[in-house]
Protein backbone atom coordinates (compact mmCIF):
# COMPACT_ATOMS: atom_id res chain seq x y z
CA UNK A 1 0.00 0.00 0.00
CA UNK A 2 1.49 3.17 -1.09
CA UNK A 3 0.06 5.95 0.51
CA UNK A 4 -2.69 4.20 3.02
CA UNK A 5 -2.88 6.38 6.05
CA UNK A 6 -0.23 9.00 5.03
CA UNK A 7 -2.59 12.00 4.46
CA UNK A 8 -4.05 12.18 8.16
CA UNK A 9 -5.83 15.80 7.32
CA UNK A 10 -8.24 17.95 9.72
CA UNK A 11 -9.62 19.07 6.60
CA UNK A 12 -10.88 15.17 6.37
CA UNK A 13 -11.72 14.25 9.36
CA UNK A 14 -12.59 10.91 9.41
CA UNK A 15 -16.25 9.90 8.94
CA UNK A 16 -18.55 9.10 12.08
CA UNK A 17 -21.86 7.95 10.51
CA UNK A 18 -22.42 4.47 8.83
CA UNK A 19 -24.16 6.14 6.10
CA UNK A 20 -21.74 7.74 3.78
CA UNK A 21 -24.72 8.76 1.51
CA UNK A 22 -28.21 9.03 1.21
CA UNK A 23 -31.06 9.70 -0.78
CA UNK A 24 -34.28 10.19 -0.23
CA UNK A 25 -37.19 10.50 -2.52
CA UNK A 26 -35.30 11.92 -5.16
CA UNK A 27 -37.02 13.12 -8.09
CA UNK A 28 -35.25 14.88 -11.15
CA UNK A 29 -37.21 16.34 -14.11
CA UNK A 30 -35.97 18.28 -16.85
CA UNK A 31 -38.42 20.46 -18.78
CA UNK A 32 -38.38 20.05 -22.32
CA UNK A 33 -37.89 23.39 -24.71
CA UNK A 34 -39.73 21.93 -27.91
CA UNK A 35 -43.47 22.80 -27.93
CA UNK A 36 -45.79 20.07 -27.23
CA UNK A 37 -42.88 18.00 -25.04
CA UNK A 38 -44.09 16.99 -21.70
CA UNK A 39 -41.24 17.10 -18.82
CA UNK A 40 -39.01 14.59 -18.32
CA UNK A 41 -38.65 12.69 -15.76
CA UNK A 42 -34.80 11.38 -15.20
CA UNK A 43 -35.41 10.14 -11.62
CA UNK A 44 -38.43 9.17 -10.03
CA UNK A 45 -38.54 8.80 -6.22
CA UNK A 46 -35.02 7.23 -5.87
CA UNK A 47 -34.35 6.08 -2.11
CA UNK A 48 -30.78 4.59 -1.61
CA UNK A 49 -28.62 4.54 1.40
CA UNK A 50 -24.58 3.56 0.95
CA UNK A 51 -22.36 2.54 4.09
CA UNK A 52 -19.23 3.29 4.86
CA UNK A 53 -16.26 0.94 3.26
CA UNK A 54 -18.66 -0.42 1.06
CA UNK A 55 -18.10 -0.77 -3.14
CA UNK A 56 -21.39 0.36 -4.32
CA UNK A 57 -22.76 -0.62 -8.08
CA UNK A 58 -24.83 1.50 -9.59
CA UNK A 59 -26.32 -0.28 -12.88
CA UNK A 60 -28.74 0.63 -15.41
CA UNK A 61 -28.91 0.73 -19.03
CA UNK A 62 -28.31 4.10 -21.19
CA UNK A 63 -30.53 6.65 -20.16
CA UNK A 64 -32.28 5.08 -16.86
CA UNK A 65 -31.15 8.39 -14.47
CA UNK A 66 -27.90 7.05 -13.37
CA UNK A 67 -25.56 10.34 -14.68
CA UNK A 68 -28.82 12.44 -13.34
CA UNK A 69 -28.30 11.11 -10.10
CA UNK A 70 -24.64 11.23 -10.03
CA UNK A 71 -25.34 14.67 -11.16
CA UNK A 72 -27.55 15.48 -7.89
CA UNK A 73 -24.33 13.76 -5.88
CA UNK A 74 -21.86 16.71 -7.26
CA UNK A 75 -24.19 19.37 -6.88
CA UNK A 76 -24.05 19.73 -10.81
CA UNK A 77 -28.19 19.64 -11.07
CA UNK A 78 -30.73 20.58 -8.43
CA UNK A 79 -33.17 17.90 -7.04
CA UNK A 80 -36.69 18.51 -8.31
CA UNK A 81 -37.69 17.20 -5.21
CA UNK A 82 -36.06 15.10 -2.35
CA UNK A 83 -33.30 15.43 -0.38
CA UNK A 84 -29.37 13.97 -0.77
CA UNK A 85 -26.41 13.98 1.56
CA UNK A 86 -23.30 13.16 1.65
CA UNK A 87 -22.01 12.48 5.24
CA UNK A 88 -25.14 13.96 6.39
CA UNK A 89 -24.32 17.19 4.59
CA UNK A 90 -26.54 18.36 1.72
CA UNK A 91 -25.70 18.14 -1.74
CA UNK A 92 -26.64 21.66 -2.60
CA UNK A 93 -23.89 22.55 0.13
CA UNK A 94 -20.46 22.84 -1.28
CA UNK A 95 -18.98 21.63 1.44
CA UNK A 96 -20.93 18.51 0.79
CA UNK A 97 -18.26 17.54 -1.83
CA UNK A 98 -14.62 18.61 0.59
CA UNK A 99 -14.25 14.41 1.36
CA UNK A 100 -15.47 13.38 -1.65
CA UNK A 101 -13.51 12.38 -5.28
CA UNK A 102 -15.30 12.48 -8.97
CA UNK A 103 -13.80 10.43 -11.71
CA UNK A 104 -15.77 11.34 -15.27
CA UNK A 105 -16.42 9.15 -17.81
CA UNK A 106 -14.14 10.59 -19.73
CA UNK A 107 -10.88 12.85 -19.56
CA UNK A 108 -11.95 16.30 -18.75
CA UNK A 109 -9.04 18.22 -17.39
CA UNK A 110 -6.58 21.13 -18.49
CA UNK A 111 -4.59 19.93 -21.12
CA UNK A 112 -1.94 22.32 -20.98
CA UNK A 113 -1.55 21.85 -17.57
CA UNK A 114 1.07 18.82 -16.31
CA UNK A 115 -0.01 16.04 -14.42
CA UNK A 116 1.82 17.66 -11.25
CA UNK A 117 0.39 21.19 -12.02
CA UNK A 118 -3.04 19.83 -12.51
CA UNK A 119 -2.84 18.12 -8.93
CA UNK A 120 -1.09 21.05 -7.28
CA UNK A 121 -4.34 23.19 -8.44
CA UNK A 122 -7.11 20.79 -7.48
CA UNK A 123 -4.80 20.66 -3.96
CA UNK A 124 -5.20 24.45 -4.25
CA UNK A 125 -8.71 23.76 -4.33
CA UNK A 126 -9.05 21.64 -1.07
CA UNK A 127 -6.61 23.71 0.54
CA UNK A 128 -4.00 21.43 1.02
CA UNK A 129 -0.84 23.03 2.57
CA UNK A 130 2.06 23.02 0.36
CA UNK A 131 4.19 20.28 2.31
CA UNK A 132 1.63 17.89 1.78
CA UNK A 133 0.29 18.51 -1.64
CA UNK A 134 4.02 17.97 -2.25
CA UNK A 135 3.46 14.25 -0.78
CA UNK A 136 0.42 13.84 -1.86
CA UNK A 137 1.27 14.23 -5.45
CA UNK A 138 4.05 11.51 -5.23
CA UNK A 139 1.66 9.05 -3.73
CA UNK A 140 -1.40 9.41 -5.85
CA UNK A 141 1.11 9.56 -9.06
CA UNK A 142 3.00 6.95 -7.95
CA UNK A 143 -0.22 5.12 -6.78
CA UNK A 144 -1.50 5.19 -10.70
CA UNK A 145 2.11 4.61 -12.14
CA UNK A 146 2.52 7.77 -13.73
CA UNK A 147 5.32 9.32 -11.75
CA UNK A 148 7.31 9.22 -14.76
CA UNK A 149 5.19 11.19 -16.54
CA UNK A 150 4.66 13.89 -14.37
CA UNK A 151 6.94 16.58 -15.78
CA UNK A 152 4.86 16.35 -19.35
CA UNK A 153 1.78 17.73 -20.50
CA UNK A 154 -1.77 16.03 -20.37
CA UNK A 155 -2.66 16.65 -24.03
CA UNK A 156 0.55 14.28 -24.80
CA UNK A 157 -0.80 11.20 -22.59
CA UNK A 158 -2.77 8.15 -24.16
CA UNK A 159 -6.33 7.88 -22.90
CA UNK A 160 -5.14 5.03 -20.22
CA UNK A 161 -2.74 7.53 -19.17
CA UNK A 162 -5.46 10.37 -19.32
CA UNK A 163 -7.83 8.19 -17.21
CA UNK A 164 -4.95 7.18 -14.69
CA UNK A 165 -4.43 11.07 -14.12
CA UNK A 166 -8.37 11.53 -13.58
CA UNK A 167 -8.00 8.86 -10.72
CA UNK A 168 -5.34 10.65 -9.28
CA UNK A 169 -6.92 13.87 -9.08
CA UNK A 170 -10.13 12.02 -7.74
CA UNK A 171 -7.61 10.91 -5.03
CA UNK A 172 -5.72 14.19 -4.43
CA UNK A 173 -7.76 15.02 -1.46
CA UNK A 174 -7.85 11.72 0.45
CA UNK A 175 -11.55 11.15 0.18
CA UNK A 176 -13.60 9.05 2.34
CA UNK A 177 -16.18 8.73 -1.18
CA UNK A 178 -14.94 7.87 -4.86
CA UNK A 179 -17.60 8.70 -7.33
CA UNK A 180 -16.39 6.79 -10.17
CA UNK A 181 -18.63 7.29 -13.61
CA UNK A 182 -17.64 4.74 -15.70
CA UNK A 183 -13.98 4.57 -14.78
CA UNK A 184 -13.06 2.03 -17.40
CA UNK A 185 -14.74 3.14 -20.39
CA UNK A 186 -12.82 3.21 -22.99
CA UNK A 187 -9.59 1.27 -21.56
CA UNK A 188 -7.97 -1.56 -22.64
CA UNK A 189 -7.80 -4.70 -20.78
CA UNK A 190 -4.40 -3.68 -19.23
CA UNK A 191 -6.02 -0.52 -18.39
CA UNK A 192 -9.37 -1.91 -16.82
CA UNK A 193 -7.10 -4.02 -14.75
CA UNK A 194 -5.21 -1.56 -12.99
CA UNK A 195 -8.13 0.53 -12.68
CA UNK A 196 -10.17 -2.53 -10.86
CA UNK A 197 -6.84 -2.94 -8.53
CA UNK A 198 -7.03 0.50 -7.74
CA UNK A 199 -10.89 -0.13 -6.65
CA UNK A 200 -10.09 -2.45 -4.41
CA UNK A 201 -7.48 -1.36 -3.03
CA UNK A 202 -9.22 1.46 -2.17
CA UNK A 203 -11.86 -0.27 -0.47
CA UNK A 204 -8.86 -2.35 1.60
CA UNK A 205 -8.48 1.23 2.95
CA UNK A 206 -12.17 1.76 3.82
CA UNK A 207 -13.31 3.86 1.42
CA UNK A 208 -16.44 4.15 -0.18
CA UNK A 209 -16.43 3.54 -3.73
CA UNK A 210 -19.62 4.85 -5.87
CA UNK A 211 -19.41 3.73 -9.20
CA UNK A 212 -21.35 3.08 -12.81
CA UNK A 213 -20.51 0.84 -14.93
CA UNK A 214 -21.91 -1.53 -17.99
CA UNK A 215 -19.33 -4.31 -16.91
CA UNK A 216 -21.21 -6.23 -15.44
CA UNK A 217 -18.09 -8.89 -14.71
CA UNK A 218 -16.30 -6.30 -13.67
CA UNK A 219 -19.23 -4.97 -11.55
CA UNK A 220 -19.56 -8.94 -9.84
CA UNK A 221 -15.83 -9.09 -8.91
CA UNK A 222 -15.08 -5.93 -7.01
CA UNK A 223 -18.80 -4.75 -5.85
CA UNK A 224 -20.35 -5.43 -2.45
CA UNK A 225 -23.89 -4.29 -3.18
CA UNK A 226 -25.60 -2.82 -6.32
CA UNK A 227 -28.60 -1.24 -7.50
CA UNK A 228 -30.15 -1.48 -11.12
CA UNK A 229 -31.87 1.45 -12.10
CA UNK A 230 -34.60 1.39 -15.15
CA UNK A 231 -36.07 4.49 -16.75
CA UNK A 232 -35.50 6.77 -13.44
CA UNK A 233 -36.97 3.60 -11.27
CA UNK A 234 -34.98 1.61 -8.88
CA UNK A 235 -35.40 -2.26 -10.01
CA UNK A 236 -33.42 -3.64 -6.94
CA UNK A 237 -31.06 -3.19 -4.60
CA UNK A 238 -29.06 -5.64 -2.47
CA UNK A 239 -25.71 -7.36 -1.81
CA UNK A 240 -24.27 -8.74 -4.76
CA UNK A 241 -24.07 -12.45 -3.62
CA UNK A 242 -27.91 -12.50 -2.14
CA UNK A 243 -28.91 -11.36 -5.43
CA UNK A 244 -26.79 -14.66 -7.21
CA UNK A 245 -28.27 -16.54 -4.76
CA UNK A 246 -31.53 -15.28 -5.03
CA UNK A 247 -32.02 -15.38 -8.89
CA UNK A 248 -29.56 -18.92 -9.31
CA UNK A 249 -27.90 -16.57 -11.93
CA UNK A 250 -25.07 -14.39 -12.95
CA UNK A 251 -25.40 -10.54 -12.61
CA UNK A 252 -25.96 -10.08 -16.23
CA UNK A 253 -29.24 -12.46 -16.98
CA UNK A 254 -30.40 -10.46 -13.57
CA UNK A 255 -29.77 -7.17 -14.89
CA UNK A 256 -31.33 -8.11 -18.23
CA UNK A 257 -34.31 -9.70 -16.40
CA UNK A 258 -35.04 -6.59 -14.46
CA UNK A 259 -34.70 -3.97 -17.29
CA UNK A 260 -37.32 -6.67 -19.21
CA UNK A 261 -34.85 -7.39 -21.68
CA UNK A 262 -36.04 -10.59 -23.99
CA UNK A 263 -34.12 -11.41 -26.71
CA UNK A 264 -35.25 -11.40 -30.74
CA UNK A 265 -36.01 -15.12 -31.33
CA UNK B 1 -9.38 33.36 -1.53
CA UNK B 2 -7.21 30.34 -2.09
CA UNK B 3 -9.75 28.93 -4.51
CA UNK B 4 -9.95 31.97 -6.83
CA UNK B 5 -6.11 32.16 -6.71
CA UNK B 6 -5.74 28.84 -7.87
CA UNK B 7 -8.36 28.93 -10.19
CA UNK B 8 -6.63 32.46 -11.78
CA UNK B 9 -3.34 30.85 -11.88
CA UNK B 10 -4.63 28.40 -14.32
CA UNK B 11 -5.83 31.35 -16.85
CA UNK B 12 -2.63 33.16 -16.46
CA UNK B 13 -0.84 29.98 -17.62
CA UNK B 14 -2.80 28.98 -19.90
CA UNK B 15 -2.26 32.37 -21.58
CA UNK B 16 1.05 32.14 -21.22
CA UNK B 17 1.43 28.60 -22.63
CA UNK B 18 -1.06 30.01 -26.03
CA UNK B 19 0.75 31.51 -28.93
CA UNK B 20 -1.76 34.72 -29.38
CA UNK B 21 -0.41 36.58 -27.26
CA UNK B 22 3.28 36.19 -28.09
CA UNK B 23 1.94 36.87 -32.25
CA UNK B 24 0.49 40.43 -30.17
CA UNK B 25 3.90 41.30 -28.78
CA UNK B 26 6.02 40.41 -31.58
CA UNK B 27 4.09 42.44 -33.37
CA UNK B 28 3.70 45.29 -30.99
CA UNK B 29 7.72 45.50 -30.51
CA UNK B 30 8.38 45.28 -34.52
CA UNK B 31 6.05 48.14 -34.89
CA UNK B 32 7.45 50.16 -31.88
CA UNK B 33 10.93 49.64 -33.03
CA UNK B 34 9.96 50.57 -36.34
CA UNK B 35 8.69 53.67 -35.09
CA UNK B 36 10.98 54.36 -32.44
CA UNK B 37 13.81 54.43 -34.82
CA UNK B 38 12.70 57.37 -36.65
CA UNK B 39 13.62 60.41 -36.03
CA UNK B 40 13.32 62.65 -38.83
CA UNK B 41 14.76 66.06 -38.49
CA UNK B 42 15.13 65.81 -35.25
CA UNK B 43 11.72 67.03 -34.65
CA UNK B 44 10.36 66.54 -31.61
CA UNK B 45 6.32 66.69 -32.78
CA UNK B 46 7.19 64.13 -34.87
CA UNK B 47 8.45 61.82 -32.41
CA UNK B 48 5.33 62.22 -30.46
CA UNK B 49 2.86 61.06 -32.97
CA UNK B 50 4.65 58.12 -33.04
CA UNK B 51 4.24 57.64 -29.71
CA UNK B 52 0.78 58.42 -30.16
CA UNK B 53 0.39 55.83 -32.90
CA UNK B 54 2.57 53.06 -30.87
CA UNK B 55 0.09 53.50 -27.67
CA UNK B 56 -2.31 53.20 -29.87
CA UNK B 57 -1.76 49.93 -30.58
CA UNK B 58 -1.18 48.70 -27.21
CA UNK B 59 -3.89 50.17 -26.30
CA UNK B 60 -5.56 47.94 -29.18
CA UNK B 61 -3.77 45.32 -28.00
CA UNK B 62 -4.81 45.39 -24.63
CA UNK B 63 -8.75 45.31 -25.51
CA UNK B 64 -7.45 41.89 -28.09
CA UNK B 65 -5.84 40.55 -25.23
CA UNK B 66 -8.88 40.96 -22.70
CA UNK B 67 -11.64 40.37 -24.59
CA UNK B 68 -10.10 36.85 -26.23
CA UNK B 69 -8.66 35.44 -23.38
CA UNK B 70 -12.00 36.00 -20.93
CA UNK B 71 -14.69 35.83 -23.84
CA UNK B 72 -13.34 31.69 -24.19
CA UNK B 73 -12.88 30.72 -20.79
CA UNK B 74 -16.38 29.45 -19.80
CA UNK B 75 -17.27 28.36 -23.39
CA UNK B 76 -13.75 26.30 -23.00
CA UNK B 77 -14.89 25.18 -19.89
CA UNK B 78 -18.11 23.87 -21.01
CA UNK B 79 -17.32 22.55 -23.96
CA UNK B 80 -13.91 20.42 -23.12
CA UNK B 81 -16.14 19.70 -19.77
CA UNK B 82 -13.22 20.88 -17.56
CA UNK B 83 -16.07 22.56 -15.42
CA UNK B 84 -17.68 19.33 -13.97
CA UNK B 85 -14.72 17.78 -12.45
CA UNK B 86 -13.67 21.09 -11.48
CA UNK B 87 -17.34 22.23 -9.63
CA UNK B 88 -17.05 18.77 -8.31
CA UNK B 89 -14.88 19.97 -5.38
CA UNK B 90 -15.95 22.53 -3.15
CA UNK B 91 -16.63 25.46 -5.60
CA UNK B 92 -19.06 27.69 -5.46
CA UNK B 93 -19.77 29.31 -9.03
CA UNK B 94 -19.38 32.38 -7.59
CA UNK B 95 -15.87 31.20 -6.51
CA UNK B 96 -15.34 30.15 -10.07
CA UNK B 97 -16.22 33.10 -12.18
CA UNK B 98 -14.53 35.43 -9.49
CA UNK B 99 -11.37 32.97 -10.28
CA UNK B 100 -12.05 33.57 -14.03
CA UNK B 101 -12.28 37.23 -13.70
CA UNK B 102 -8.68 37.65 -11.65
CA UNK B 103 -7.23 35.36 -13.72
CA UNK B 104 -7.63 37.26 -16.76
CA UNK B 105 -7.55 40.66 -15.55
CA UNK B 106 -3.97 39.57 -14.14
CA UNK B 107 -3.00 37.76 -16.92
CA UNK B 108 -3.84 40.80 -18.63
CA UNK B 109 -1.91 43.10 -16.11
CA UNK B 110 1.30 41.06 -17.25
CA UNK B 111 1.28 41.35 -20.99
CA UNK B 112 0.01 45.51 -20.42
CA UNK B 113 3.85 45.49 -18.07
CA UNK B 114 5.30 43.96 -20.35
CA UNK B 115 4.26 46.37 -23.37
CA UNK B 116 4.71 49.34 -21.55
CA UNK B 117 8.20 48.46 -20.15
CA UNK B 118 8.63 47.89 -23.67
CA UNK B 119 7.29 50.90 -24.77
CA UNK B 120 9.00 53.02 -21.75
CA UNK B 121 12.44 51.82 -22.65
CA UNK B 122 12.10 52.30 -26.53
CA UNK B 123 10.82 56.12 -25.73
CA UNK B 124 13.53 56.64 -23.24
CA UNK B 125 16.58 55.83 -25.55
CA UNK B 126 14.57 58.42 -27.77
CA UNK B 127 13.75 61.52 -24.89
CA UNK B 128 16.75 60.42 -22.36
CA UNK B 129 13.82 61.04 -19.90
CA UNK B 130 12.45 58.56 -17.26
CA UNK B 131 9.08 59.85 -15.96
CA UNK B 132 8.29 56.60 -14.21
CA UNK B 133 4.69 58.42 -12.27
CA UNK B 134 3.55 59.24 -15.45
CA UNK B 135 3.89 55.96 -17.01
CA UNK B 136 2.81 53.90 -13.54
CA UNK B 137 -0.50 56.25 -13.49
CA UNK B 138 -1.12 55.53 -17.43
CA UNK B 139 -0.81 52.23 -17.11
CA UNK B 140 -2.45 51.82 -13.83
CA UNK B 141 -5.29 53.83 -15.47
CA UNK B 142 -5.41 51.51 -18.36
CA UNK B 143 -5.43 48.33 -16.22
CA UNK B 144 -8.60 49.42 -14.72
CA UNK B 145 -10.18 50.02 -17.89
CA UNK B 146 -9.20 46.50 -18.87
CA UNK B 147 -10.68 45.22 -15.39
CA UNK B 148 -14.57 46.42 -16.75
CA UNK B 149 -14.10 45.30 -19.89
CA UNK B 150 -12.99 41.96 -18.49
CA UNK B 151 -15.91 41.74 -16.19
CA UNK B 152 -18.23 42.75 -19.07
CA UNK B 153 -16.85 39.81 -21.27
CA UNK B 154 -17.55 37.70 -18.68
CA UNK B 155 -20.84 38.40 -18.59
CA UNK B 156 -21.11 38.29 -21.90
CA UNK B 157 -19.93 34.94 -22.61
CA UNK B 158 -22.60 33.21 -20.41
CA UNK B 159 -25.19 35.44 -22.17
CA UNK B 160 -24.09 34.23 -25.31
CA UNK B 161 -23.28 30.66 -26.24
CA UNK B 162 -20.14 31.23 -29.12
CA UNK B 163 -17.13 32.91 -28.06
CA UNK B 164 -16.70 34.89 -31.03
CA UNK B 165 -19.71 36.62 -31.21
CA UNK B 166 -19.50 37.79 -27.81
CA UNK B 167 -15.43 38.53 -28.25
CA UNK B 168 -17.12 41.14 -31.74
CA UNK B 169 -20.10 42.42 -29.40
CA UNK B 170 -17.63 43.54 -26.67
CA UNK B 171 -14.84 45.06 -29.03
CA UNK B 172 -17.38 46.92 -30.71
CA UNK B 173 -19.19 47.83 -26.86
CA UNK B 174 -15.85 49.11 -25.60
CA UNK B 175 -14.20 50.86 -28.54
CA UNK B 176 -17.51 52.49 -29.07
CA UNK B 177 -17.55 53.57 -25.79
CA UNK B 178 -14.29 54.83 -25.70
CA UNK B 179 -14.74 56.31 -29.18
CA UNK B 180 -18.46 57.77 -28.46
CA UNK B 181 -19.02 57.60 -24.61
CA UNK B 182 -18.14 61.04 -24.17
CA UNK B 183 -20.36 62.36 -26.88
CA UNK B 184 -23.62 61.08 -26.19
CA UNK B 185 -24.89 63.67 -23.80
CA UNK B 186 -24.02 66.37 -26.24
CA UNK B 187 -26.11 64.20 -28.93
CA UNK B 188 -28.89 64.04 -26.22
CA UNK B 189 -29.04 67.86 -26.75
CA UNK B 190 -29.95 67.91 -30.45
CA UNK B 191 -33.10 65.29 -29.54
CA UNK B 192 -36.55 65.47 -28.66
CA UNK B 193 -38.29 63.85 -25.74
CA UNK B 194 -38.52 61.03 -24.93
CA UNK B 195 -35.14 60.36 -26.74
CA UNK B 196 -33.28 63.02 -24.99
CA UNK B 197 -33.83 61.41 -21.31
CA UNK B 198 -33.28 57.71 -22.66
CA UNK B 199 -30.12 58.75 -24.24
CA UNK B 200 -29.16 60.70 -20.98
CA UNK B 201 -29.82 57.99 -18.87
CA UNK B 202 -27.66 55.71 -20.86
CA UNK B 203 -25.07 58.45 -21.20
CA UNK B 204 -25.14 58.35 -17.40
CA UNK B 205 -25.62 54.29 -16.64
CA UNK B 206 -22.68 53.73 -19.12
CA UNK B 207 -19.02 52.81 -17.74
CA UNK B 208 -17.28 55.49 -18.85
CA UNK B 209 -14.21 53.75 -20.41
CA UNK B 210 -12.70 56.76 -22.02
CA UNK B 211 -12.21 58.25 -18.74
CA UNK B 212 -9.51 55.92 -17.77
CA UNK B 213 -7.32 56.98 -21.58
CA UNK B 214 -4.61 58.87 -19.45
CA UNK B 215 -1.76 58.24 -23.02
CA UNK B 216 -1.49 62.36 -22.77
CA UNK B 217 0.68 61.71 -19.07
CA UNK B 218 3.58 60.06 -21.80
CA UNK B 219 2.63 61.48 -25.04
CA UNK B 220 2.73 64.95 -24.02
CA UNK B 221 4.08 64.70 -20.08
CA UNK B 222 1.28 66.49 -18.87
CA UNK B 223 1.05 67.18 -15.01
CA UNK B 224 0.44 63.56 -12.94
CA UNK B 225 -3.00 63.21 -12.26
CA UNK B 226 -3.64 63.98 -8.30
CA UNK B 227 -3.99 60.70 -6.62
CA UNK B 228 -7.17 61.46 -5.00
CA UNK B 229 -8.74 61.34 -8.28
CA UNK B 230 -6.65 57.97 -9.08
CA UNK B 231 -8.24 56.76 -5.89
CA UNK B 232 -11.74 57.64 -7.43
CA UNK B 233 -11.17 56.33 -10.67
CA UNK B 234 -9.77 52.81 -9.02
CA UNK B 235 -13.52 52.90 -7.10
CA UNK B 236 -15.28 53.66 -10.07
CA UNK B 237 -13.74 50.63 -11.87
CA UNK B 238 -14.49 48.33 -9.21
CA UNK B 239 -17.54 49.63 -8.86
CA UNK B 240 -18.77 48.99 -12.77
CA UNK B 241 -16.54 45.57 -12.69
CA UNK B 242 -18.75 44.25 -9.54
CA UNK B 243 -22.14 44.79 -10.67
CA UNK B 244 -21.06 43.04 -13.90
CA UNK B 245 -19.42 40.02 -12.23
CA UNK B 246 -22.89 39.81 -9.93
CA UNK B 247 -24.96 40.38 -13.10
CA UNK B 248 -22.54 37.28 -14.35
CA UNK B 249 -23.64 35.61 -11.13
CA UNK B 250 -26.90 36.12 -11.26
CA UNK B 251 -27.28 34.63 -14.61
CA UNK B 252 -24.87 31.53 -14.02
CA UNK B 253 -25.92 30.19 -10.87
CA UNK B 254 -29.04 28.55 -11.93
CA UNK B 255 -27.86 28.06 -15.68
CA UNK B 256 -27.28 24.11 -16.79
CA UNK B 257 -23.74 22.79 -16.73
CA UNK B 258 -24.29 21.24 -20.51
Amino acid sequence: MIWAGAFPSPLCPKPTVETTLSIENLRVEYRSRDLGETTKIAVHDLNLKVGLGEVFGFLGPNGAGKTSTMNVLLGFVPPTSGTARIFGVDVREPIARQRIGYLPEQTYYYKFLTAEELLRFYAGIFQIPSKETEQRIDGVLKLVELDHARKRQIKTYSKGMQQRVGLAQALINNPDLLILDEPTSGLDPIGRMKVREIIQRLKGEGKTVFFSSHELGEVETVCDRVAILHQGELKTEGSVNDLLKEHSSNLEQIFLKLIGYSPQP
Amino acid sequence: MNTIWALAKVVVLEMVRRKDFYVLFILTVLLTATAGSVNLFNDRSIVRYLKEICLLLIWACGLVIAITCTARQIPAERESRTIFPLLAKPVTRGQFLLGKFFGCWLATGLALLLFYIFFGLVSASRDHEWPVLNYLQAAWLHWLMLGIVVAFTLLGSIVFAAPSSNGTICFVSAAGILVLGRHLNKVALSLAEPLQSLLYAFYFALPHLELFDARGLIIHGSELIRWDMIALATLYAAAYAAFFLFAAWLVFRRRPLN
